[in-house]
């Protein structure tokens, strides 16, 4: 992990993919085990990305993957998701993942098991957005979602292509020298990183809100340089 | 033009016109010159349409001659904007001199399910440059599905020193800079309410950023607001807040801090608590606030809410009220039927409920007994999912029917349903306005007989001669929209989603309902030919809207063609160039008086 405060063992400097080589929790199989794929496939290059949805086209509202019922074996394999039904508004879906927290001590919003909401701010754009993080199994669906998402105000070398380069070791490197744009995240413990590090599930699991800055901000993040993105945030 | 249920009250105070005609008395007979017809005319027009406050009668009377016209716009004092696009603010600011309350709607509904790209319009800069400069006086905003940015609100904060409402439902795009600086500014604000209304955290405590003096507020709803509050400021709110009738916190305000807003604000009729919870852990020796008293202190309580994050062993504290409520909005609170029967037994003026689908058919069951007044149910799902067991069904439709005979409005999202039960609801409650039933499968049959679900909305619309508003689901051959067409004589409100065979169903929909203002329309067989069923109708039309469907680019076009005075806009579901679809993802039509926005995104064509 490209830790910007700290250096902790199991996450030392490394340039691969996320997920390869045993980064953490390799192998871990995805929360909802009703017949998602398991972690490692998903986060293979060449995506397979026919098990997302008809357009990942706005945020907060996609289903989540339906757990089968166990009961009826006749019943078709999962149907794919579809936006927008069952016709429920997002703040309805927002707060019944709250429902799910038995500890009332736990101030942690996002804390349900279904759903992880996180606010997305782009330099530069007027607007802030949220996403559900859970409604996506990848890094790759992640970026692809993003850049739709700000594709009507794009930042330079921001759109699909650009946060696709980032996934690309070789291109890594010059993305952060230049002013392309580089998505940083925060974490539980209030570190900024460098997005696409940890396996995705980890990611998921700890990230608070996310910020897509210009590479050159994004390079060694100081501290100076961290308690501006905060900020800012 | 349909009212919807969710607009509020916009008081009829018309700015009594100050043009009287002045008799030219003086001298004698001989030098008495009467009035002229006209000015008599415009007299009376004028104190006569003081007293028209409905808009469909001030339309109808400017519709008689010019000078009626012009009567009329000088006197109306309140506008209602259904479609922001269907007119331009110049055109209402030249006509409409005297404007104190604006209502203005923006996104077609399908929006709030994600249908609609993001930033594809209904910004209020733009209504608010034009009224700015013509509606000093302004006193009451309404706005619902629009874009209002921080720097809107600070502008309308400076251009109506009058303000006293401002509502938001369903918007976005601003956050708590805008909120604070409404509280700094806006110094006569009585009514400020947010509703499912996304605010961004802007970390800033808008709160405190009221006047330290006595407030006139009587309404303070934000409970859509997902972010800290600082609580000693609200609290201190609240005790300078004498009039204050309407409070509706957010989730961040905890049980005890509720018990504390409480006391200071007995005079409460509608409290929405928070997240009712405690944000810390009760040791078993300190004692707890007496919420039961705090609850029987508010004699004029009659419409409850929040409940965000309930630990349902609270919910008994508000048994002081339960028998004095009308409305009760259980619809974040997971609770079972169990916990729901020693409430909603006592609750025997109820006439609105909103609850979530835990309280299973056995829920529904205890307030079909308990809740002989009930005019609006809403029943929410736990699992927005297609394929979980639900638990309500059939049976609780049913009972409800049975047991609420004077049943108006009804929305209902359930896994499973018969026709029977469906059937037997159209004949137990013929006062119902508004039918909305939701089976989360798509395509489901009658789970007792196989059959589609046309039956059930067929009898919905023969027998409920009332309906404005409609919503089907299950599986619908276009035998439903055979009926529908045949009886939805008054239905003004229609939304369809994966349902009909052939252009068949579409057709019949637009041949026969003569008063179908809303038509939302996603995932069916609908193609070119039934759009073109529907050109006699369009103009009458607020809007329709067709997503998924099977209608193509030449078709929409010659539409547009056809029809002049109605924009045709073709929204593309935000995919890349996407030119080798044969069929438009998304159509939106509606009337214009003016040339088409020009503010339509680049995925936007407007024919």
């Amino acid at each position: 992990m490209r830790s910007i405060m700290g250096d902790y063992e199991e996450t030392e400097l490394r340039l691969g993919l996320p997920g390869a080589g045993g980064g953490g929790n390799e192998g871990e199989t995805s929360r909802n085990s009703s017949g998602k794929r398991g972690f490692l496939e998903t986060v293979d290059l060449n995506l397979n990305l026919n098990n997302s949805s008809d357009g990942n086209q706005v945020e907060d509202m996609k289903q989540k993957n339906p757990i089968p019922a166990s009961t009826d074996s006749a019943k078709p394999p999962n149907k794919a998701q579809v936006v927008g039904w069952p016709p429920v508004r997002s703040f309805r879906k927002n707060v019944l993942s709250v429902q799910k927290n038995t500890t009332a001590t736990d101030d942690n919003k996002s804390g349900g098991s279904s759903m992880a909401f996180v606010k997305v701010c782009v330099d530069g754009a007027p607007y802030l957005r949220k996403v559900d993080l859970k409604m996506y199994q990848s890094y790759q669906q992640l970026y692809d979602a993003l850049s739709k998402m700000f594709s009507s105000f794009t930042i330079g070398n921001c759109g699909s292509q650009g946060l696709k380069d980032f996934m690309n070791e070789s291109k890594l490197i010059d993305l952060l020298n230049g002013s392309d744009c580089v998505p940083t995240y925060e974490d539980k413990d209030g570190d900024w990183m460098l997005v696409g590090d940890v396996p995705w599930e980890m990611f998921v699991d700890s990230c608070k809100r996310i910020r897509i800055m210009k590479g050159s901000e994004a390079i060694g993040l100081a501290p100076r340089t961290v308690e501006r993105c905060k900020n800012r945030g | 033009m349909s009212e919807d249920e969710e607009l509020p009250d916009l008081d009829g105070g018309a700015a009594r016109s100050i043009n009287s005609t002045a008799v030219s008395g003086g001298g004698g007979d001989q030098n008495y010159v009467s009035p002229s017809p006209d000015q008599v005319l415009e007299n009376v027009l004028e104190n006569v349409l003081y007293f028209l406050t409905s808009r469909h009668d001030r339309n109808a009377a400017s519709l008689v001659c010019k000078s009626w016209f012009r009567a009329e716009a000088l006197t109306r004092s309140e506008l209602f904007i259904g479609n922001c696009y269907s007119v331009s603010p110049g055109r209402v600011t030249n006509r409409f001199k005297q404007i104190k309350a604006i209502a203005i709607k923006g996104k077609p509904r399908f929006s709030d399910f994600s249908l609609l790209p993001p930033d594809w319009g209904a910004h209020f800069a733009n209504w608010l440059r034009a009224m700015a400069a013509s509606y000093r006086a302004l006193e009451k905003v309404y706005l619902k599905r629009m874009c209002v940015t921080d720097e809107d609100l600070a502008i309308t904060a400076h251009s109506f020193p009058f303000l006293k409402e401002l509502v938001f439902v369903c918007c976005e795009g601003f956050g708590t800079d805008g909120l604070a600086i409404i509280a700094r500014e806006c110094r006569h604000i009585r009514v400020l309410e947010l509703v499912d209304t996304d605010v961004t955290d802007d970390e800033v405590d808008w709160i405190s950023c009221f006047p330290d003096n006595v407030t006139c507020l009587e309404s303070l709803i934000f409970d859509c607001v997902e972010t800290p509050i600082n609580f000693e400021a609200l609290e201190r709110l609240v005790a300078r807040s004498p009039s204050l009738k309407k409070l509706r916190l957010n989730s961040y305000i905890s049980i005890r801090q509720l018990y504390r807003l409480m006391i200071r604000a007995p005079q409460l009729t509608h409290l929405g608590t928070g997240s009712f919870n405690t944000s810390e852990i009760v040791a078993q020796s300190e004692q707890e606030p007496d919420y039961l008293s705090a609850f029987a202190a508010c004699k004029s309580l009659i419409c409850l809410s929040g409940f965000k994050e309930i630990i349902p062993e609270y919910l008994s504290a508000i048994y002081p009220v339960c028998g004095i409520l009308t409305s009760l909005n259980l619809s974040y609170a997971n609770i079972s039927a169990e916990q729901l029967k020693p409430v909603i037994r006592q609750c025997h003026k109820l006439q609105t409920f909103w609850a979530l689908d835990s309280i299973g058919d056995e829920g529904l069951q205890a307030v079909s007994v308990a809740c002989k007044d009930l005019r609006e149910l809403r029943v929410f799902p736990v699992e927005a999912l297609e394929d979980v067991e639900g638990p309500v069904s059939e049976v609780g439709l049913l009972t409800i029917s049975e047991g609420c005979r004077k049943l108006q409005s009804i929305l209902y999202f359930c896994q499973r349903m018969t026709n029977a039960a469906v059937i037997a609801m159209s004949k137990n409650c013929p006062d119902l306005v508004v039918f909305r039933l939701c089976i989360m499968g798509r395509h489901r049959p009658d789970h007792v007989t196989g059959e589609p679900m046309d039956e059930g909305f067929g009898a919905i619309v023969e027998n409920c001669k009332k309906l404005t508003r409609l919503a089907v689901s299950g599986l619908l051959t276009d035998r439903v929209f055979k009926y529908i067409g045949q009886y939805g004589k008054l239905l003004r409100t229609l939304s369809v989603a994966f349902a009909g065979d052939s252009d068949l169903g579409l057709k019949y929909l637009l041949e026969g309902c003569p008063k179908l203002q809303k038509l939302e329309i996603r995932d069916c067989p609908f193609g070119d030919s039934a759009l073109f069923a529907g050109l006699h109708h369009y103009y009458d039309m607020r809007f329709m809207w067709l997503s998924s469907c099977k209608v193509t680019r030449q078709g929409c076009e010659e539409v547009a063609r056809q029809l002049p005075g109605l924009v045709v806009e073709v929204i593309a579901s935000g995919e890349e160039e996407n030119e080798t679809n044969e069929y438009v993802d998304t159509m939106y039509l509606y009337r214009s008086l003016d040339r088409p926005r020009p503010d339509a995104p680049r995925f936007v064509h407007i024919l």
